[in-house]
């Protein structure tokens, strides 16, 4: 069997340093209750990720619980109809619960079975990473609760009954804006309150250190995979990568491992919402200036005063005014391009893939399959994009139903 | 010496504790804020701590987190919390102003430029909850050399080291935090809190203040004979959010609350 690589670093890129930054993003920004558990959280993360029986195990559950690898498929027909590079699409909604979160749930609960901890939290969005935890819980027996905006419970209204079924307790948050970043400041209140026995699994490379290092090595077996297909496939390296952007860990997940690989293009796709013009959107890399929310310092939607701004987007996964501090970080280098795509273009390249290949998008995924749209027919036929389709569309099928007015 | 260094060596002479009331800054409006310092300092409180209202308070309860929404549906803001101390600092030479919240809209503020206006408008400590010592060194640098203590958390889990860490960071005092918990929590454990002192008196000279869970008069008592200030926070903005429809009460409330608790520390 394959071994998974679960790596901090590649050849050339060592990134973040010990105390968690990357350049001047990162870091720990948390009330002084919380350090204590993320030092233990690092210690064990340090320890587990050179331990040959973790990894393994990992692996395995990655195999059989998870349905890896993902396939890389050639979407020919859309290609071909887009009239430029070939597009390739890295298969993540096949996983077992439809995204890519799982990945990062898988490790995050084999770590939090090791530290002896009996309950775990999440925060959700789309509520793809309530379910992923959810469901990691139930296998290993623990008990499991995860925090939800109520404006998200009720737009991913199927994936709340699912992380009921497998006996999540959701708890609808109602402060704030009642979405992602809500629902993420209210599983900081619990773990604060509860921190003996809790291990949170924060579900995007965001959070203080070690968070968005261990999210993304979790989620590097994307990268990893769809460099072995593409070789095996084609014989080289793409020439770009595409991958929509929320908090970021689908996108890091399949860039990190090409990093060193500087004649591959990387481009992150945000939430432009109404337009960025409009200031209703979810792009902070596009729009936003560097602030300190969650945990750590990175591109922020915030206002003259420091005030976080609500946000907006289509999808619920999208929906949050920060992103990961390793972006943030990319973008200033140069090495990633980020861009953004509204709510319309994203609902064209929803519609574009469900038409052309018989692929549901989730939402999310569809901002990176509507920029590819406008991507692919600006390069030669023989170049290769390689899409990141972060997760299948059956959980949007009431938003966008009720978006094109037909009831269901 | 720094106005809360002096007055904690002042209470430690006349063998008393502080009494700290935390307010949010502009909760239920910019207008209640003033008066209620003045009444406040006239009750026998020591130190003021004004809470900076900020859109995502991670650490704070739900009384807390009401009143940062009451208070910015007013478009109170970092600048106008300062403003505010600045007009207090006119009628009040002597109270030790301590300004507490998040980093963020200092961060957009500019650390610089927002030691330097803390200075102009005569603030005497900033605490910043979701900064750190791994995170603080240059801003706590910024802020000593304006002569305001930088005013660090401690935690029932903070190791001897850490405790050592915020000594050395910090001034003016250490805030302990009683309970592992958000703000307005409800079960502070006595014991718990006596020991944990013993640590942190083994670590630092700095006075220690204890908040978190203080509720009435009793506990004030209790909590006074423990650290060397007792920090009450919640159970005073509850009062605001019991009456906003006749603040009047809700200040004499909060002023009978305070009234309370000095006269209950004091015997
Ligand atoms: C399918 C899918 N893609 C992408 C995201 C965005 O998260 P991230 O940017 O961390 O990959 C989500 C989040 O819920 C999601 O469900």
């Amino acid at each position: 069997m394959r071994v998974t690589k679960v790596n901090t670093m590649t050849e050339k890129y060592n990134m973040p340093d010990e105390r968690g930054h990357f350049g001047v993003y990162g870091g720990i920004f948390v009330a002084e209750t919380l350090i204590p558990p993320i030092q233990e959280l690092n210690e064990a993360y340090q320890r587990y990720l050179k331990d040959p029986e973790f990894i393994a195990e990992l692996s395995a559950d990655l195999k059989n619980y998870v349905g890896r690898p993902s396939p890389l498929y050639h979407a020919e027909r859309w290609s071909r109809h887009l009239g430029g590079a070939q597009v390739y699409l890295k298969r993540e909604d096949l996983n077992h619960t439809g995204a890519h979160k799982v990945n990062n749930t898988v490790g995050q609960a084999l770590l939090a079975k090791r530290m002896g901890k009996t309950r775990i939290i999440a925060e959700t969005g789309a509520g793809q990473h309530g379910v992923a935890t959810a469901t990691v819980a139930a296998r290993l027996g623990l008990e499991c609760v995860v925090y939800m905006g109520s404006v998200d419970v009720a737009r991913q209204a199927l994936n709340v009954y699912r992380m009921k079924l497998l006996g999540a307790t959701v708890v609808s948050v109602e402060s704030g804006s009642k979405t992602l970043k809500d629902a993420l400041n209210e599983a900081l209140r619990d773990w604060v309150t509860n921190v003996d026995n809790t291990f949170y699994i924060i579900g995007t490379v965001a959070g203080p250190h070690p968070y968005p290092a261990m999210v993304r090595d979790f989620q590097t077996v994307i990268g990893h995979e769809a460099k072995q297909q593409c070789l095996e496939a084609t014989g080289r390296l793409p020439d770009a990568l595409v991958a929509c952007v929320g908090g970021g860990s689908n996108a890091i997940g399949l860039f990190h491992p090409f990093i060193d690989d500087t004649s591959v293009a990387m481009y992150g796709v945000e939430a432009a919402g109404d337009g960025i013009e409009t200031g209703r959107h979810s792009a902070p890399l596009s729009a936003g200036k560097p602030g300190v929310l969650h945990g750590n310092r990175t591109y922020l939607m915030s206002d003259e005063n420091g005030e976080i701004i609500e946000t907006h987007s289509i999808s619920a996964g999208l929906d949050y005014p920060g992103v990961g501090p390793e972006h943030a970080w990319l973008k200033d280098s140069g090495r990633a391009n980020y861009v953004s795509i509204t709510d319309i273009e994203a609902m064209a390249g929803f519609h574009a893939l469900t038409k052309m290949e018989g692929i549901i998008p989730a939402l999310e995924s569809s901002h990176a399959l509507a920029y590819t749209m406008k991507l692919a027919p600006t390069m030669k036929k023989d170049d290769i994009i390689i899409v990141n389709l972060s997760g299948r569309g059956d959980k949007d099928m009431h938003t966008i139903a009720q978006r094109e007015g037909i009831e269901l | 010496m720094s106005r809360l260094a002096a007055t904690f060596e002042a209470l430690s002479k006349a063998g008393r504790k502080a009494l700290i009331p935390f307010i949010t800054t502009g909760d239920p409006n910019p207008e209640f804020t003033l008066p209620l310092m003045h009444a406040m300092v006239e009750a026998g409180v020591d130190i003021i701590e004004l809470g900076i209202p900020f859109s995502d308070p991670m650490a704070d309860g739900p009384v807390i987190q009401r009143a940062s929404e009451r208070a910015l549906a007013h478009k109170m803001s970092l600048r106008r919390v300062l403003a505010l101390a600045t007009e207090f600092r006119k009628t009040n030479q002597h109270t030790p102003l301590v300004l507490m919240g998040y980093v963020n809209p200092i961060e957009i503020f500019g650390y610089e430029s927002f030691a330097d206006a803390a200075k102009l408008a005569d603030v005497d400590g900033i605490l910043t909850v979701d900064l750190p010592p791994e995170e603080a060194s240059e801003y706590g640098s910024l802020l000593k050399a304006r002569a305001i203590d930088p005013i660090f958390l401690l935690a029932p889990n903070s190791t001897d080291d850490r405790i050592k860490k915020m000594d050395v960071l910090g001034s003016g005092y250490l805030y302990y935090v009683s309970l592992k918990g958000v703000t307005g929590a409800g079960h502070l454990n006595i014991a718990d809190v006596e020991a944990k002192l013993q640590h942190i008196r083994a670590n630092t000279q700095l006075p220690v203040a204890i908040g978190f869970g203080v509720k009435d008069a009793a506990m004030s008592k209790t909590i006074a004979d423990i650290g060397d200030g007792v920090v009450v926070g919640s159970a005073l903005i509850s009062k605001i959010e019991a009456n906003l429809d006749d603040l009047d009460t809700a200040k004499r409330d909060i002023i009978a609350l305070l009234a309370a608790m000095r006269q209950a520390m004091d015997a």
